[in-house]
């Protein structure tokens, strides 16, 4: 009995180790949707034909609770995650991450270091830069053909362009635009922000639409409403306005006006089970290939100047890429670059004073 | 002998649910006890910087600290900066006064190998916040290990600078005006679930089997069903250019230019939630009155009762176990909700659970975090209490 029980078990243990690939797994952790099926074809699928590496791509919503629980607990089961820039920042601060700053980059195609070849602040301690994406407005053409919206100015006149406004309920982005369309240069309106005056003129632009507002909860939502008709103009992730655009056929346009630009990052979390493997990943994705490969499937751009060059054509669409990004020269002209510094000072009060203001 | 065996066949079951004991204790009581104790103790800043926290334990806070006390944390910013935990000190001080994270980090960056003897001068250089009373006066906050600033948080109070409890400035106060949102919504949602559910209950318990068969069907169903799809579909139901209005315009029943609101609103809240938890309250109430003999109701009305008589007080008072533990559960399981509030209510939609999850997930304020829950379910405890005297929890039936 005993020895038959060894046996099996020997046999389950061949069979097991069988399976486990040659070189070892890799649990990387992306947001879902066509945003993770861009990363997966983009990078995970050739990083696992280069080296060998297996690959388990799991979900999550953003935040930090499961990154804090798994350390606190030390039981971590997830090597890479996809975060916001803001995230990284208090989880690099709260030591839930492990630090990078020493983790070697590949040079770009023609041989320019890669501090150089990245943008600035693209890299963190404990992160490296992944894609540059952007709060944007939108808004369905059937309803605005004669002279339509074209500035951030616009999204709050609702005299010239009557009807609801799609917002996200949380005050990242939508104090920003309220300044930019009461007139503050980008490059002001953090200054402006950290003065009491400063907040105050922004929620007040606020309230001057706030029985228009329709609040989103999540990014799938605006390109809902404003197919539906439920709002007239919406505050949207660029590239999900980009999928209904070009995939969906929907009569969507963007007014890339003093959008919001915010960084996408790559993150190992401290103590992660296979530390050698996400280094080689991060190394990997870190590569203008690889960003331009991710670019080439969903309008999100990479954040090395020389993976501009390889950004083309939508590998199943074949539409042209560049014009669609939020880096492209005409989409340029005037915009801010969300401070995640900034945001990690003032959020917990502005966050506290956003739910106050919208359940007034 | 006999005492033993009698021992024995005491112990006997209670030995038996020890796994779960123990089950509950580890996977329960221990991290609940943890969170309770994460809302009023945290020791990160004080065990960070024992010798400026406890020189500003003697400092009066009107002026600026003294050149020791600068000189203190200098050489503890060092320490921190090295073994790299200084973050953990710039968000916890954050956490008191707004806006200060970044001193941190600038200053460790730069104070290393600084001699001087002026330190006062040399860290205001590199940081002017350095000569800012409220950021002393902010750490000196942060480095008590017991401290009641959560709960006060939790309530829209803090404390002023000479010590006293204030409320803090209007714009700011939230929670107390979600408490009250919550219990609203709360109550609502179980009258509402209360008045539609006993009537499709008492029809599941006196149809003939096959009817009351598709009937409960009909209530498990959508339970099954994911809470995301459901809000969502009652957004594609309920929304100005949804279903529902369609066919009133369609009907003439409204004008088009009137379509009604039902949804980003308490309308909208109100609905989804009693969709979703009506199960809760359809199927306790289904078991205890498929359980109320008929003969009773005959007997009711063959002594002189009315229907509405024999129903008030016969068949009632034995129904009333099983619904009272329906609206135990929706009450409770309300007050939990914030997915779809915030996706069906609109500005209505904030609920007390969102400012939880924001502190949890977001801002990593566990500390805060678990004072707003140790809030809620002491109310909820309170309520249960109230309940208890009035139904009598030990008379309740589940199924």
């Amino acid at each position: 009995m005993k020895k038959n029980l060894l046996v099996s078990f020997a046999f389950l243990f061949v069979f097991v180790s069988a399976n486990v690939w040659a070189e070892g797994e890799l649990t990387i952790v992306s947001w879902g949707g066509s945003y993770a099926k861009a990363s997966i074809d983009g990078i995970f699928k050739p990083f696992e034909e280069e080296t060998g590496i297996k690959v388990i791509v799991e979900d999550y919503n953003g935040g930090l609770a499961q990154i804090r629980a798994q350390v606190e607990t030390g039981n971590v089961h997830w090597d890479v995650v996809d975060v916001e820039s803001q995230d990284d920042l208090i989880a690099c601060d709260e030591g839930l991450l492990e630090y990078l700053d020493d983790l070697e980059l590949p040079d770009a195609p023609d041989g320019t270091p890669a501090e150089e070849d990245f943008f600035e602040d693209a890299n963190a301690d404990c992160s490296i830069g992944n894609i540059v994406w952007a709060t944007v407005i939108a808004y369905n053409s059937t309803g605005f053909e004669s002279d339509p919206p074209s500035t951030m100015h616009d999204f709050f006149d609702l005299e010239k362009y009557p009807g609801k406004r799609g917002m996200r309920n949380t005050p990242e982005v939508n104090l920003e635009f309220a300044l930019i369309a009461d007139g503050v240069p980008p490059e002001q309106v953090y200054e402006t922000l950290s003065t009491d005056e400063g907040i105050d003129r922004a929620f007040s632009k606020l309230d001057s639409i706030k029985d228009s507002i329709v609040f989103w909860v999540a990014g799938a939502q605006p390109p809902q409403l404003l197919a539906d008709k439920e709002v007239a103009m919406t505050t949207a992730y660029n590239g999900r306005i980009f999928n209904a655009i070009n995939l969906e056929k929907q009569p969507f346009v963007i007014v890339w006006d003093g959008h919001v630009r915010d960084y996408g990052q790559w993150v190992i979390v401290a103590g992660a089970p296979n530390l050698e493997n996400a280094k080689k990943f991060l190394q990997y994705a870190a590569r203008s290939t690889s960003m331009a490969g991710v670019s080439n499937r969903i309008s999100y751009g990479p954040l090395r100047h020389s993976a501009w060059e390889l950004v083309d054509k939508h590998v199943e669409t074949n539409i042209e890429m560049r014009p669609h990004m939020p880096t492209d020269p005409e989409n340029s002209k005037n915009f801010l670059v969300n401070d995640p510094e900034w945001w990690a000072e003032h959020r917990d009060d502005l966050f506290e004073r956003f739910t106050a203001w919208v359940a007034r | 002998m006999l005492a033993r065996h009698d021992r024995n066949s005491r112990f006997r079951p209670i030995s038996l649910a020890l796994p779960l004991v123990a089950f509950i204790v580890i996977t329960f009581l221990m991290p609940l006890g943890n969170m309770i104790k994460e809302s009023f103790y945290d020791a990160e800043v004080a065990d960070a910087l024992p010798r400026t926290i406890r020189l500003l334990n003697d400092w009066d806070g009107v002026e600026l600290p003294a050149e020791e006390v600068y000189r203190a944390i200098a050489t503890e910013i060092v320490v921190l900066q090295e073994n790299r935990t200084i973050g953990r000190i710039g968000i916890r001080v954050n956490r008191v006064v707004s806006g200060t994270r970044s001193v941190w980090g600038k200053t460790a960056r730069r104070i290393k190998g600084i001699e001087t003897d002026d330190m006062i001068t040399a860290m205001v250089g590199i940081d002017e916040r350095w000569s800012d009373l409220a950021l002393w006066q902010g750490i000196k906050k942060a480095g008590q290990r017991y401290s009641a600033k959560n709960y006060l948080h939790a309530v829209d109070l803090t404390r002023g600078d000479d010590g006293a409890i204030v409320r803090v400035d209007e714009k700011q106060r939230v929670y107390n005006t979600l408490y009250r949102r919550t219990l609203y919504v709360a109550t609502a949602v179980t009258l509402l679930c209360l008045v539609i559910g006993y009537p499709i209950a008492y029809a599941i318990a006196h149809t003939p089997p096959i009817l009351s068969k598709i009937l409960l069907l009909c209530v498990l169903v959508p339970f099954w069903t994911s809470l995301l799809a459901r809000a969502t579909s009652w957004l594609v139901l309920l929304q100005s250019q949804g279903v529902v209005n369609d066919l009133l315009v369609w009907f003439g029943i409204v004008p088009d230019d009137g379509r009604l609101s039902l949804i980003r609103n308490m309308t909208g809240t109100l609905i989804a939630m009693t969709q979703n938890l009506l199960p809760f309250v359809v199927l306790p109430t289904y078991a205890v009155l498929s359980s109320i003999p008929p003969t009773y109701m005959r007997a009711a009305a063959s002594l002189g009762a009315n229907p509405v008589q024999a129903f008030v007080r016969v068949y009632w008072p034995q129904s009333l176990p099983g619904a009272a533990s329906g609206c135990l559960l929706v009450f409770i399981l309300s007050i939990g909700f914030f997915i779809t509030p915030a996706i069906v209510g609109g500005t209505d939609g904030q609920l007390i659970s969102n400012m939880i999850d924001y502190q949890i997930n977001r801002a990593n304020n566990w500390g805060l975090g678990a004072a707003i829950s140790v809030i809620v379910l002491l109310s909820v405890l309170i309520l249960y209490v109230v309940f208890d005297r009035w139904v009598g929890v030990d008379r309740l039936k589940l199924s």
